[in-house]
């Protein structure tokens, strides 16, 4: 505890750099993965193309993908764009698969009243099939949210600084203190991200969340 | 650079001896398989309990809020806790193989219970009505309709174990992982490369290989009515590390 109070500065810093490192890529991969998503639900053969090869990006380890990062990027190990792009990379791997899912799960009726009413296409994904796939993909955001976070901490081996770096220290110098504000630090930022994806969900589909009035 | 980490790859020098690519590579299976075997004998017969009683099914979810602590920090606090009080090899090889069980058995808990969860509540209701006993529903029916589920929950558990054993090599576990930290600590970058490779075929063809079990013991009856698939499609699979 002492050691916590001593150090809120770099705790402050190492906190402000994993967020970036774990936030910025779940925003992309939500982005791309929207794209992909609304591209493999309406092609068949996509489909298996997309869900297959997320599948098989996801298997390689973090570790691995973090240093091989520079070979396809050209960038020097130490950089922070390695992390970036391969969290972007693992979001996307695991939210393509969620995107189909929730675009299947939106009831034929209401896709077919859109059309009927004069929707086409881009306007009925926009303002009718997404909205009514939010819970899904929100599900999966909060999967993804909580494995980046966790993941990001990996990035320390490789030189690249966020709340890891007080795991590694710690463990390194056996400072009790140091450990447990890493170990706490990415756990209160796991619970503060699937927090705030909770929140958006709730403002995104309000239709879900009228309280009495709609069992009644 | 790339010719740097194929020579590294392909050179017989590098396969061999103690500390020799091959040696490392079955270090690492044997690791992996050590530890998804431990975990599956802990949370199979936990999962199809909590799904057959429908008690305790706070053990799953339990088991799933692990995952929001961070990988390294569970590592690095059990080897610094509980490596002092144990001599030798174990000081970093026992909490390291502990660690991976406690990642390995949340997703095959939670595959197993909800195989056991989504199996038809007819397919159960016949079985009984069939003067079935508990213990035989459970062997002879949801047990093969849950198969498929505990699969994905073992692959799951695999890659999570094979990646994170590749991170133990930081507390001085063998395995693959040894090439990439051991690389990077003498910014031997063609050594850290070959590993990562070599790391990431492993979890390729292990997961190629699940695919491979899943497809040959599966029951046909649960895989070839696509309208029943829906709702036996595993949950995301996550890893933390």
């Amino acid at each position: 505890m002492d050691w916590i109070l001593a150090h809120l500065d770099d705790i402050g810093r190492l906190t402000a750099r994993h967020v970036v490192l774990a936030g910025v890529p779940l925003v992309l991969g939500l982005v791309i993965s929207l794209g992909l998503g609304w591209v493999a639900h309406r092609v068949r053969g996509l489909r298996g193309i997309a869900l297959t090869g997320s599948g098989l990006l996801y298997t390689i380890p973090s570790l691995a993908l973090f240093v091989l990062m520079p070979l396809v990027l050209g960038t020097s190990i130490l950089s922070p764009i390695n992390v970036i792009v391969a969290m972007t990379l693992y979001t996307v791997a695991l939210l393509v698969r969620t995107v189909v899912d929730g675009l299947d799960s939106v009831p034929p009726a209401a896709r077919q009243a859109a059309t009927a009413i004069g929707y086409g296409p881009a306007r009925r994904f926009v303002g009718v099939e997404l909205p009514l796939a939010v819970p899904v993909i929100a599900a999966g955001l909060r999967v993804a949210s909580v494995s980046n976070v966790s993941i990001v901490s990996v990035a320390s081996l490789v030189g690249v600084s966020q709340l890891g770096d007080l795991l590694v220290d710690g463990f390194n110098r056996a400072i009790g203190g140091e450990l447990l504000a890493g170990t706490l630090g990415c756990i209160v930022l796991a619970l503060v991200f699937d927090a705030l994806i909770r929140l958006g969900e709730r403002l995104l589909t309000p239709w879900l969340h009228t309280g009495r009035e709609a069992s009644a | 650079m790339i010719g740097t980490i194929l020579d590294w790859l392909l050179s017989a020098q590098t396969w061999q001896g103690d500390d020799g690519i091959l040696a490392r590579l079955l270090e690492h299976i044997g690791y992996t398989l050590l530890v998804v075997v431990i975990a599956a004998a802990i949370a199979i017969p936990l999962g199809l309990w909590v799904g057959h009683t429908g008690r305790g099914r706070w053990l799953v979810s339990g088991a799933n809020a692990v995952r929001a602590v961070p990988t390294l920090g569970l590592l690095f606090a059990l080897v610094l806790w509980l490596g002092p009080r144990l001599s030798g090899e174990l000081y970093f090889v026992l909490p390291s193989v502990l660690v991976l069980v406690l990642l390995a058995v949340p997703p095959i808990l939670s595959g197993t219970y909800s195989g056991v969860a989504a199996v038809d509540p007819a397919a159960r209701d016949a079985a009984r009505g069939m003067g079935m006993t508990g213990r035989q529903v459970l062997r002879d029916v949801e047990l093969p309709c849950a198969l498929p589920l505990i699969l994905s929950g073992l692959s799951s558990a695999m890659l999570q174990v094979v990646a994170t054993a590749t991170i133990a090599a930081y507390v001085g576990l063998g395995g693959l992982g040894r090439f990439i930290i051991d690389g990077l600590a003498v910014q031997d970058y063609a050594q850290t490369a070959g590993g990562a490779i070599l790391v990431a075929l492993l979890a390729l063809v292990l997961e190629g290989l699940m695919a491979a079990i899943q497809r040959l013991v599966v029951s046909p009856g649960l895989t070839d009515n696509p309208g029943r698939q829906r709702s036996r499609r595993p949950s995301l699979r996550s890893r933390t590390t």
